[in-house]
């Protein structure tokens, strides 16, 4: 920026840190070649009649016009918007509440954080598959549930289309409120004893110097967590194809399923584009009045 | 016995890179997995390995629908297998036209495939702009419904002769606790048991005119309403089937746990695997004993073009090798389905299979709909029908609406 400014007897700007500058060369031309290159050449392929393989034929916005007519994507966009307010807002607060206990300096508390924690030491499909085996009314938590003695007890998320969604929520949240826990106990250690103390003896009651003291001082774990949460929200995938396979009918479709059933099953790539950029849109939506909140705006907020 | 095939294989696989042999060992992907099929598969590879060649298996999980697109993507990613199932039809046109696939006309005409393939019409899916890109295998038809001869006689009624007395018998199923009709979650079962019931009820013309010449005003016709009005009792009669896989579907029908299922003539080889009986355990009923027209749809092996010129070697060695009266014979006796050719003895078919002989000779036969529309249409197609089985509140009104409006847009 400022390189005419600087006096001659000093290197080229440039040239500072020259090995460290080398090194990280491969990194930049994979972000800008797979990860920005991949992104327009989506973008543009998506205003295509591509079907097995990529062509470029234009058609405009008819991928876009049918994307949006089809029940099915509809079906998808709505699921997302459901599972991603509930997994958000639930493993924050579990999260949170989970992590406030453990800071009360209890006993093992090594073994709770590890316990916690093991859910998400497993993959998407195999959550998914251990809660499909859970809610099977013929073998899970129903049968149990019934031969206990309660015998008109229901209990069949997945198979009831109404409320499938919430089914897969369950394992969500199972396999990610202990991540949740970890940062937000990792942050409840950053704050500092004297802040306690200082609320202690102002006589203020603990739950209000969490939410007006410790919270808004852990701002920075809370955006960490939420762009963890977030960005594996948008990307839902594999738990709904272990636990549904999108069904009963097309009642747990996700839009990342679409995508790919559309891409590769269907073999009509433009469609399977329209609705990856579609969801590019939406991540695009929320990232950038953040991002620009965030690291813009003039203002430097620590 | 097990040990000592497990000890063949890990020779083979020590084998494998010393590259001695001047025979080829040639990739062959397929999703053949279910019981009979495994079974099927394995009669292929033995005539194979008999011409001195040696087939490698490239089995993948998961139907179809799974085994497609990782099939594909070898393919254009550079990476192709030495021959690869799908089923003939328009599943492998786009790779064709990009001139990644072989083309077999020298292999063709060397062995007169043009006379003996019955029908012809088998062929002419292989053929791609007068060149023939794919060896058909078998012919497998959708058009049957089996049923346990076992859970009517729990429920106290006769084993139906015809569709409609099996709606009629579906209440008194149901009071014993029997899934009158099963039909398994993956979106494709829905779909084909939707265009059986359309040729059973609708008839060969209305099918054609619809699949065939993608006709909107027939597929929003009252002819096509009254097969939505059956599918609307299938709906119903399926209800609580509550498993994914059509094989587990079957093994309702096997275990009497549902009356029946509509399911190609590949859940024949369950029956044959559990010990069944045509006739006395279960019945078939082609064209569900309606309307006795089977399609023609099935499998064919295409191959993709490799450079290696030992392996285009082997590849047309097993071309031949899949059209040959023997391997025909032993392959669909084990499959369920219908040889290719014409003038193969089956003596040792089931009654279901000769019932099926029997429609083909007389040439009640039309295309599938994997020959007629694109995976994109048929993709879509599942995606309607899996819902309007899953979803009761779909009236069969608006699902026609979306069926007219599909097949209005299908290329």
């Amino acid at each position: 920026m400022a390189g005419h400014t600087q006096s001659s007897g000093r290197p080229n700007q440039w040239l500072r840190n020259l090995n460290a500058k080398i090194a990280s060369v491969p990194m930049i031309l994979t972000a800008v070649v797979i990860f920005l290159g991949g992104t327009i050449w989506t973008v543009v392929y998506s205003f295509t009649n591509s079907k097995l393989l990529p062509r470029l034929t234009f058609v405009g916005f008819d991928q876009y016009e049918r994307l949006w007519d089809a029940p099915r994507w509809l079906v998808s966009v709505q699921n997302l918007a459901i599972y991603g307010i509930f997994s958000l807002i639930f493993s924050l607060v579990i999260g949170f509440v989970l992590a406030a206990l453990m800071d009360q300096k209890i006993r093992f508390e090594n073994t709770f954080r590890t316990i916690m924690l093991y859910p998400f030491a497993l993959s998407f499909i195999v959550t998914g598959l251990v809660w499909q085996w859970l809610l099977n009314p013929e073998f899970g938590i129903q049968s149990v549930v019934r031969s206990l003695g309660w015998e008109t007890f229901t209990f069949d998320p997945l198979y009831n289309a109404d409320i499938v969604i919430y089914g897969i929520l369950i394992a969500a949240l199972w396999q990610g409120t202990g991540l949740v826990m970890c940062l937000m106990l990792a942050g409840l250690r950053g704050i500092d004893e004297d802040i306690w103390k200082a609320a202690r003896v102002d006589g203020i009651p603990m739950w209000k110097t969490y939410i007006f003291v410790i919270i808004p001082m852990m701002r920075g774990v809370f955006i960490t967590t939420l762009v963890i949460i977030a960005s594996g929200i948008v990307k839902v995938y594999d738990l709904v194809v272990a636990q549904t396979s999108g069904g009963p009918g097309i009642a747990s479709e996700v839009p990342a399923k679409y995508v790919y059933d559309y891409m590769f099953q269907a073999q009509n790539l433009g469609q399977g584009f329209a609705a990856s950029t579609m969801m590019l849109i939406t991540v695009a939506i929320i990232i950038v009045p953040w991002a620009y909140l965030e690291f813009g705006g003039g203002r430097k907020r620590v | 016995m097990k040990l000592r095939s497990f000890a063949a294989m890990l020779a083979t696989a020590v084998a494998l890179p010393l590259g001695a042999a001047s025979a080829a060992d040639l990739e062959v992907t397929h999703w053949w997995t279910s019981g009979g099929e495994a079974a099927a598969v394995a009669e292929l590879a033995k005539a194979f390995d008999a011409t001195g060649n040696h087939w490698v298996d490239g089995a993948i999980a998961g139907s179809g629908g799974t085994a497609r697109p990782i099939m594909i993507s070898r393919i254009t990613g550079g990476d192709p297998m030495g021959a690869t199932q799908f089923n003939h039809g328009r599943q492998a046109e786009e790779l064709v036209q990009a001139g990644l696939m072989r083309d077999l006309t020298d292999v063709a005409t060397r062995e007169k495939w043009k006379d003996i393939v019955k029908p012809a019409s088998l062929l002419d899916s292989c053929t791609i702009d007068g060149k023939i890109y794919c060896a058909p295998v078998n012919i497998h038809s959708w058009q049957w419904l089996w049923l346990s001869n076992a859970a009517f006689k729990t429920a106290g009624v006769d084993v139906p002769k015809n569709w409609d007395e099996f709606v009629a018998a579906a209440p008194a199923l149901e009071k014993a606790g029997i899934v009158p009709l099963a039909v398994g979650g993956q979106p494709w079962q829905a779909a084909g048991a939707f265009d059986v019931l359309m040729v059973a009820i609708a008839g060969k013309d209305t099918f054609q005119k619809v699949f065939g010449d993608k006709d909107e005003d027939v597929a929003a016709g009252p002819e096509i309403a009254k097969v939505f009005k059956a599918a609307d009792d299938a709906r119903r009669m399926s209800k609580g089937t509550n498993v994914q896989d059509w094989n587990q579907a079957t093994n309702m029908v096997i275990t009497g746990k549902a009356g029946g299922q509509i399911m190609g003539d590949w859940a024949q080889g369950e029956f044959a695997l559990a010990g069944q009986k045509a006739g006395t355990d279960y019945t078939c009923l082609p064209g569900l004993g309606v309307n006795e027209i089977i399609s023609t749809g099935g499998d064919a092996f295409y191959f993709p073009l490799l450079k290696d010129e030992e392996k285009s070697k082997a590849q047309e060695a097993l071309a031949s090798t899949l059209l040959d009266p023997k391997t025909q014979v032993a392959f669909n006796l084990k499959k369920g389905s219908l040889p290719v050719r014409g003038d193969v003895d089956l003596a040792a078919a089931n009654d279901c299979m000769k019932k099926g002989l029997d429609i083909l000779a007389k040439g009640n036969v039309i295309q599938g709909t994997d020959q007629l529309l694109s995976a994109d249409s048929q993709k879509q197609k599942e995606d309607l029908f899996s819902e309007f089985f899953a979803n009761p509140s779909i009236t069969p009104e608006d699902a026609q609406k979306r069926f007219a409006d599909i097949i209005a847009n299908a290329e």
